[in-house]
């Protein structure tokens, strides 16, 4: 079996002044998995996912990356830089002038030369398509753009696992199909947070979804018939 | 709402670095629009000279019929005029040629607090953002047919208006301020921006520094010979 990377057990969180989310959830990420996370709004999706990246503390709970229990702040910092997030609203990640600076940040963060910075943000850009983007100003780029500039400040970083937080919301079908070619390309584990099935059944492996704090995984399917008409009927996907 | 419409001009003002933050007057700008621009300050002015040569006192200069008009007060208000209309246009040839993160790096390497940079190219960034969340908030109170009027609801709603960009805007900032923990922030900013060298740079400083030589030299001789 491959190395687990994540390893979260009896995760409880509730925001203050409300109930839970997140009621003893478990959660194991192997090197490899491309999992999809489909559920309800309000859920905690997003809540997981920056538990995971230690920006939320679990009321209880053991949160284990990379082999090591992650309880300080200070033991997440490997974990920022070997998970990379994509955030929900790409104005929340890109906040430098230019585009250029904005994928820069992250390598310059980690300690790398100025050149050696500029050298992985331009390879992330030109990777993703987005040679000639250098100079762009980030607020005046297209949502579109702005995905994918986003998905290059996180690359850059150059992380083992992504955690993608909608990551096609809003965008245009071309759009979504280039962003399916580069996690399909990507030699990552991932996992997604989406409620688009097409998005879900192109790029992820496995499906789970969320129900009263914790994660549901591979259940039994329920075998029925239905007839209904959508885009790429024909390949195998399932209703949740 | 913010345009930078003198950022994106090719004259050699453009070309100097900058981190000279002289004075200087050609930039080749649109003469127009910078009347535009002048236009704010040339209203204020108008009041004073609408006000100070009669009120203040001193000799006449020409009697108006029951108002006399001083000396010293036309003096001041020439005074004010020319210092307020040579201090914007010294400001638009030189601030405003500059896109916010050049002046914020640029500010950078004139050793100002890296906090102080920080705030302004982030406010800078954020601005717009905040103003199309201010613009969503005003559509949809319009398209639920909000006309402001003189009364308690109109006040309790711009307030509501004002309340919810705030909470708005705090929310962004947490929400940026994880992206960035998650990127290895740790509170410093490297910046990317080099500044290449060039002799315009140095001899735009030399006329500049010689000028302000000569001012002070002046202000210097007026003081000991009154």
């Amino acid at each position: 079996m491959s190395p687990t990377i994540l390893n979260l057990s009896k995760i409880r969180y509730g925001y203050p002044g409300g109930p839970l989310v997140l009621n003893d959830l478990d959660f194991n990420l192997h090197a490899g998995d491309c999992i999809g996370l489909v559920a309800p709004n309000g859920s905690g999706k997003t809540t997981l996912f920056h538990i995971i990246m230690g920006l939320l503390k679990p009321l209880s709970g053991t949160v284990e990356a990379f082999g090591e229990a992650r309880k300080a702040e200070a033991d997440f910092i490997e974990v920022r830089r070997r998970i990379g997030l994509l955030f929900q609203d790409a104005d929340d990640q890109l906040f430098s002038p230019t585009v250029l600076e904005d994928v820069a940040f992250g390598p310059l963060n980690l300690g790398k030369s100025r050149d050696e910075a500029v050298a992985v943000a331009s390879k992330t850009l030109d990777f993703l398509g987005l040679s000639g983007f250098e100079n762009r100003v980030t607020y005046k780029l297209s949502g579109g753009e702005k995905r994918l500039v986003s998905l290059a400040t996180v690359l850059a970083m150059e992380p083992e696992v992504l955690l993608l937080d909608e990551p096609s919301t809003g965008l245009d079908s071309s759009t979504k199909d280039k962003l399916i070619d580069i996690l399909n390309g990507l030699d990552l584990s991932f996992v997604l947070i989406s409620h688009e099935f097409d998005f879900l059944s192109k790029t992820a492996r496995h499906i789970y979804t969320m129900d009263g704090g914790r994660i549901r995984f591979d259940e039994e399917p329920h075998i029925h018939t239905h007839q209904h008409a959508h885009l790429i009927g024909k390949q195998p996907h399932r209703h949740v | 709402m913010i345009r930078e419409s003198f950022a994106e001009g090719k004259s050699w003002m453009h070309g100097i670095d900058p981190r000279l933050l002289f004075m200087a007057f050609a930039a080749r700008l649109d003469f127009r629009e910078v009347m535009h621009r002048l236009l704010a300050p040339v209203i204020f002015l108008l009041l004073l000279w609408a006000v100070l040569p009669w009120s203040y006192e001193g000799d006449a200069l020409t009697v108006l019929g029951p108002v006399v008009i001083t000396r010293p007060g036309v003096t001041l208000c020439a005074q004010i005029s020319l210092k307020t209309v040579s201090l914007t246009v010294a400001f638009i040839a030189l601030v405003a040629t500059m896109t916010v993160d050049t002046l914020g790096h640029s500010l950078n390497r004139l050793q100002l607090p890296d906090k102080m940079v920080h705030m302004i190219l982030i406010t800078y960034r954020y601005l717009f953002v905040l103003e199309q969340e201010y613009q969503r908030l005003v559509r949809a109170m319009k398209i639920r047919n909000f006309h402001p009027k003189t009364n308690l609801h109109s006040y309790r709603t711009y307030a509501y208006l004002v309340g919810m960009l705030f909470v708005r805007a705090s929310e962004r900032a947490r929400r940026v301020h994880s992206a960035m923990i998650c990127r290895g922030f740790n509170g410093r900013f490297v910046s990317l921006r080099e500044f290449p060298p060039n002799p315009r740079n140095h001899v735009f400083s030399l006329c500049t520094t010689l000028s302000l030589v000569l001012l002070v030299t002046l202000e210097w001789v007026k003081g000991a010979n009154p």
